[in-house]
């Protein structure tokens, strides 16, 4: 039953290879059809009485070409996809073509209740299509597209309908018209998406899902006349992008839209072996490229360079008159605009500028967002197809055209859109819908929209997951009999834990023991999660697509099941858990005698929040042990903290902020600037430590494999704008060293502002470098520095609870001191090491992004209906504006002249000093960094008639520059007027001044 | 990214099932000039086995008074692969695999019946796409029955993989290449005894059973093929 067929391709990888590879066509691969006749008995997913549409009168199956699956997955997810055939080649096509799509269709097959078969018919021996010589898969059209192999599928649907009984029939789907003309030849039913999902009833949203590009139909793309006008340069070929990038005339970059101008891009490119950042500014030199796309680049001439300040402009007040089909006004105001901020730069510094000429990788995912209300037709019917703008939550995003026939439904809708194509004469990218999340405002949906923008997996755990529980459930005990082998019991020891008030999940927990010696026994006892979670089983996994879980304001979004994180793992006081311990000899003076670790059975004696330890810590008369326990533990964290700080470790700062919220609503009432105790010092400075130590255990053990942390010294370009902002201030910023760091934010001290020397460390935190994962297999041992904690090495292990990178440390160590003998290969591999650090910096910066994002969704809410006069500090200049820090919430905003053609900017940039001028009633205002300044806060919401992005919205009330500051609303002003600006609800009175 | 060794579908890269063998192509008796010779193809990994002895030995201190003494060359052609990598003689790796194979040979040959001799075996890889070890002693084994040195038991050897959760039998190249742990077992298939077992990566000890199992399964399936082509080379003439 083997059939060996050899032959021989070429192979492009560095250098041509000639890759000799056997294929083996096989007579036991059966068509998947239920009751056919010609193939034995075999398991399918496929129904025996497939559904019939009125294009296609009998029941039937449908095979998708690779274009279908790849530009239309969206649609094939639909759950009115059902009896779908996924061909092998079309399989391979995908995998080559995106990764992600190919595992979305995976996943289609690998649910049973979708009935998606796969088909191996480049196995069959009937099937098999020899390839044409010219045809390999890595080869490109002209149109930089991969071949779409149009033959063997035809030969497949055909093989299909002279295998099956007559009553059933087989579809192919394509929307490549010469590939339907050719399978109407061999007598195959071909239909395009289009065709065939408008023959389907019952699902009328459908037709929106269908993406604007289909391959070679053309009959969808009239895009509107208007449209045509506008005229984007040219993208360049493949070839030549990869001959300008060989040569040196163009380099790839990864574009990055501004997020307070969407026509202001930057790109950092290796220019001669350094890195060097590039701005890309106007529509034109944009040139179609979206916010993560992978782009080609040409650096303009020096004389279009200009300086490095950048403009604040935002999308929807620049285009807010532009609702309807963009008109030639569109574009002489676009010339305006691209020339207002190409204006040449005084005699600032001039930084290179770039335009993108090609674009070598879309970036695009699906978007969250709304419909743009005044672009719907107003009495249009509802199932009127029309084209409709959206604007996605993400302000670097471009406005996407998309039709659809549900549109007023859609208004007032958080929405879901994806990017199909963005062709050179239309102005806006073309897309489709995808789903709908919910109502706009509705805190459920935002939380959702919030989650799905920061790439959040947060689906409920799977019961595959579940089934990796302990049998037992919250039932579970530490037994004796199966626990204690290689276990220490430290059951009798006083420990204890201190963690935030309302703390779950607790992974850490201290004891301090007097010696007969007179030195310390200290542990530091971690949950034993890698107990509980065996590498490579579906929890494990799942945990490692997590990363890590997140903290939201109002939620958390575990990375392992809630049995393990808050009750079997976390260390909760007077129950038995397991733990990994990390136990230290240190003399009174704090000096480390010896290391020791071990997995251990504890039994913490007290669950104190960081108050209640400090209330134990302050009295004297508390001298029960675990009192007693702790005032042991803050003498040598003191003596430790310390050391570190002469060592040069920093004391940045970051304006965090916890909301209280009332109890039933979850509403936010107040908003508190999060305080840092003694107590919370202590459990810091132990962590430090063992995560210290761990990390040079492992690397002892494993130097090729250990999964580490870094965090790179920043380089001293990142400290210029900041050092000469601080220059009037007589302050100098070295940050040649963290101790030098550390030494100039200690003297950058205004004796008449004490918030200057946070604002200083707030701003100095922005400089840095994130700190990262790495493997130690990768990089040379000094680049291990840990730069914010003055260490030469560092990792992460005490909160494998909620931090996978912990538990890939907990499993590493258990290596290391022999405890776990069989561990998989997988932990002593660098490859898969480095690439899960990679994925671990992903999550973790998304994650942090959700937390700020979800912040920032409640600071709305708490400002909602409300407008508060606060004290701000100017933290950066820009061309018309400036950007406001707010300390007592914690937020930060724009406040800035939006460009009016023909008149002179409210705000401008001074000529020669890194300020704004403006002309205020008595004489010239000017605004500096550092300045104090005083702003009425609103906010601005994204509401079902003006559906845009809800945003803080800052108004200058001190220095008085008019025009620039809060007037009364008149009732043209704004179609949403309302509450969020009504002067009577200022919480405090506000020195309003009058318009001139 | 890895490639996906095995579909869900349970097909391998190349469209064989996990228990399957590549193709077996085998000849005996090629050159005159060798005591004794063997071709084996295993899929498109092809190996040259030609047996010298036993013989005088070439020099005296080199012989041992009660036994022959076993000398494997393993040589790899510097076409054998898509890349050219021209590899000396002394190339560690060559060395260390041709002491593997003596020493699989070196219990199963009956040395004592020849003392102070000693038997020469020149292995050449033509062609490399995975399983060269096994190839090679298969072909060594072969050459050695038409050398008509005797041995106890014919010397069967067969690899086995881990991937996706599964078992492979027979690794090729690709799926050696993508860091599979894998498995090269030598059998008496009458005894079923091993005489070899190399193992270069790490496998976790659960899996380990269902991957040697699956080794000597295709040894024993091997072991067939290799004894009709012996008695199919007895029947036809030798060429003089
Ligand atoms: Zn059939």
């Amino acid at each position: 039953m083997l059939f060996s067929k050899a032959y021989v391709r070429k192979t492009k990888r560095g250098s041509v290879i000639k890759v000799l590879k056997e294929h083996y066509l096989r007579d036991d691969i059966y068509c998947g059809v239920p009751g056919c006749q010609r193939c034995p008995e075999h398991t399918t997913t496929l129904s025996a009485e497939p559904r019939q549409t009125t294009a296609v009168r009998s029941p039937h199956y449908i095979v998708p070409d690779t274009n279908i699956l790849y530009h239309q997955i969206d649609v094939m997810e639909h759950a009115a996809f059902v009896d779908v055939i996924v061909l092998q080649t079309v399989l391979e096509e995908l995998r080559h073509r995106s990764l992600p799509v190919y595992n979305r269709v995976r996943a289609l097959t690998a649910e049973p209740a979708r009935r998606f078969f796969v088909f191996c018919n480049e196995h069959h021996r009937e099937t098999f299509v020899q390839r044409e010589p010219e045809e390999t898969p890595n080869d490109r059209n002209d149109r930089g597209k991969p071949f779409n192999r149009r033959r063997p599928i035809r030969r497949a649907v055909e093989w299909y309908s002279a295998h099956i009984d007559s009553k059933r029939a087989v579809v192919l789907i394509t929307d490549d018209r010469a590939n339907r003309a050719k399978a109407k030849d061999a007598g195959i039913t071909a239909l395009s998406l289009r065709q065939y999902v408008e023959s389907l009833s019952g699902f009328p949203e459908l037709v929106d899902m269908v993406a604007a590009v289909g391959g070679d139909d053309d009959d969808d793309m009239d895009a509107s006349a208007a449209d045509k006008k506008f005229v984007y340069p040219e993208h360049l070929s493949p070839t030549q992008i990869s001959a300008g990038l060989k040569s040196g005339a163009f380099h790839q970059g990864v574009l990055n839209i501004s997020a307070h101008n969407f026509l202001e891009g930057s790109s950092m490119i290796r220019v001669n072996n350094e890195e060097v950042i590039v701005q890309i500014i106007g529509r034109e030199n944009l040139n179609r490229g979206v916010q993560g796309d992978v782009v080609a680049l040409q650096i303009l001439p020096k004389s279009e360079w200009r300086s490095g300040v950048s403009t604040v402009l935002e999308e929807e007040v620049v285009e807010k008159d532009d609702l309807e089909e963009p008109t030639t006004d569109a574009a002489t105001v676009d010339k305006t605009l691209d020339k207002a901020l190409q204006e040449p730069a005084t005699e600032q510094e001039l930084k290179p500028t770039a335009r993108i000429v090609g674009i070598i990788k879309r970036n695009w995912r699906p978007f969250c967002g709304t419909i743009d209300a005044s672009s719907v037709h107003a009495g249009s019917t509802s199932t009127q197809m029309q084209s409709v703008f959206f604007w996605a939550l993400d302000k670097r995003i471009p406005k996407i055209r998309i039709r659809t026939r549900q549109a007023q439904s859609l208004l007032g809708k958080r929405i879901v859109v994806a990017i199909d194509a963005w062709t050179k004469n239309s102005r806006y990218p073309a897309g489709h819908y995808v789903r709908t999340l919910g109502e706009v405002g509705d805190r459920a949906t935002e939380t959702e929209v919030l989650l799905l923008e920061h790439d959040v997996p947060f689906a409920p755990f799977s019961p595959l997951v579940l089934s990796f529980l302990p049998e037992e459930g919250e039932a579970w005990v530490v037994r004796d009999d199966l626990h204690l082998a290689n276990r220490e019991d430290f059951r009798s020891w006083d420990v204890c834990s201190i963690d935030p008030p309302g703390c779950t999940d607790i992974d850490d927990a201290l004891h301090a023991r007097l010696l007969p010696n007179g030195n310390y026994s200290v542990g530091v006892h971690i949950a034993d999660v890698s107990h509980f979670v065996k590498t490579d089983n579906a929890m494990d996994l799942e945990a490692r697509r997590r990363g890590t879980t997140v903290y939201l304001v109002d939620k958390r979004i575990d990375m392992l099941p809630g049995l393990l994180g808050t009750n079997l793992c976390s260390l909760r006081s007077n129950v038995d858990r397991l733990a990994f311990s990390c136990l230290w000899e240190i003399t009174p003076d704090a000096e480390v005698v010896s290391t020791r670790f071990t997995k251990s059975v504890i039994r913490s004696k007290a669950s104190l929040t960081y108050d209640e330890a400090q209330a134990r810590l302050d009295d004297p008369k508390m001298t029960d042990s675990v009192s007693m326990s702790i005032k042991a533990l803050n003498m040598l964290a003191k003596k430790l903290r310390a050391r570190r700080m002469a060592a040069g470790a920093l004391t940045l700062a970051s304006p965090e902020v916890r909301f209280r919220m009332e109890n039933d609503s979850q509403d936010p009432v107040d908003v508190e600037l999060k305080e840092l105790k003694d107590t919370n010092a202590l459990v810091e400075e132990f962590m430090l430590l063992a995560n210290i130590y761990v990390a040079r255990k492992i690397y002892e053990c494993f130097p090729e494999c250990s999964m580490l942390r870094r965090h790179p010294k920043p380089p001293a370009t990142n400290f210029e704008d900041l050092g000469k902002a601080l220059e009037p201030f007589g302050v100098k910023i070295d940050a040649s060293t963290s101790r030098t760091l550390s030494d100039s934010l200690d003297a950058a001290v205004d004796p008449n502002d004490p918030y200057f020397n946070k604002l200083v460390r707030i701003m100095t935190t922005r400089c840095m470098m994130q700190a990262v994962y790495f493997c130690s297999g990768t990089l040379a041992e000094p680049d291990f520095w840990h730069y914010g904690l003055a260490t030469d090495i560092y990792t992460h292990f005490t909160s494998p609870i909620r931090r996978y990178a912990d538990l890939v440390v907990h499993r590493l160590l258990a290596a290391s001191i022999g405890y776990d003998k069989t561990y998989s290969s997988e932990l002593t591999d660098k490859a898969k090491v480095k690439e899960m650090s990679d994925v671990l910096n992903y999550r973790n910066r998304m994650a942090q992004q959700a937390s700020r994002s979800s912040v920032e969704l409640y600071t709305n809410l708490f400002f909602k209906g409300k407008t508060v006069v606060e004290e701000a500090y100017v933290i950066r200049i820009l061309k018309n504006g400036c950007s406001l820090l707010i300390p007592k919430y914690g937020v930060e905003s724009f406040v800035y002249a939006a460009p009016v053609p023909n008149q002179p900017p409210l705000l401008a940039l001074h000529p020669t000093m890194n300020a704004l001028t403006g002309a205020g009633p008595d004489g010239e205002v000017v605004i500096k960094l550092f300045d104090k300044v005083r702003v009425q806060v609103t906010v601005e919401e994204a509401g079902v008639a003006a559906a845009q992005r809800s945003k803080l919205v800052l108004r200058l009330v001190e220095p008085n520059v008019p025009g620039m500051c809060p007037v009364v609303e008149t009732s043209t002003a704004r179609p949403l007027g309302g509450a969020a600006t009504t002067p009577a609800r200022t919480t405090r009175p506000a020195k309003k001044p009058k318009r001139k | 990214m890895s490639r996906e060794l095995l579909a869900p579908e349970g097909l391998r890269v190349d469209g064989r099932r996990p228990p399957e063998l590549r193709r077996l192509l085998t000849r005996v008796g090629l050159f005159a000039v060798a005591d004794g010779s063997a071709y084996v193809e295993l899929g498109n990994t092809k190996c040259l086995a030609a047996v010298y002895g036993p013989k005088e030995p070439r020099t005296q201190s080199a012989q041992l008074h009660d036994r022959a003494v076993i000398n494997v060359e393993y040589n790899v052609a510097s076409f054998s692969s898509g890349e050219r990598k021209s590899r000396t003689r002394r190339d560690k790796r060559l060395l260390e695999i041709a002491s593997v194979i003596k020493r699989t040979f070196e219990p199963v040959v009956m040395t004592a019946t020849f003392p102070r001799s000693e038997i020469d075996i020149y292995i050449q890889i033509l062609q490399l796409d995975g399983g060269a070890l096994h190839a090679a002693i298969n072909a060594s084994c072969l050459a050695m029955i038409d050398a008509g040195i005797p041995m106890s038991d014919y010397v069967v050897a067969c690899s086995a993989g881990f991937a996706s959760g599964t078992a492979l039998l027979d690794l090729n190249y690709i799926e050696e290449s993508a860091e599979t742990p894998a498995l090269t077992v030598a059998m008496l298939p009458k005894s079923g005894k091993l005489t070899m077992l190399n193992m270069e990566s790490r496998l976790h000890l659960d899996h380990f059973k269902d991957v040697l199992d699956l080794a000597t399964e295709g040894c024993k399936s091997l072991a067939e093929s290799l004894d009709e082509a012996v008695r199919k080379a007895c029947k036809t003439p030798r060429p003089i």
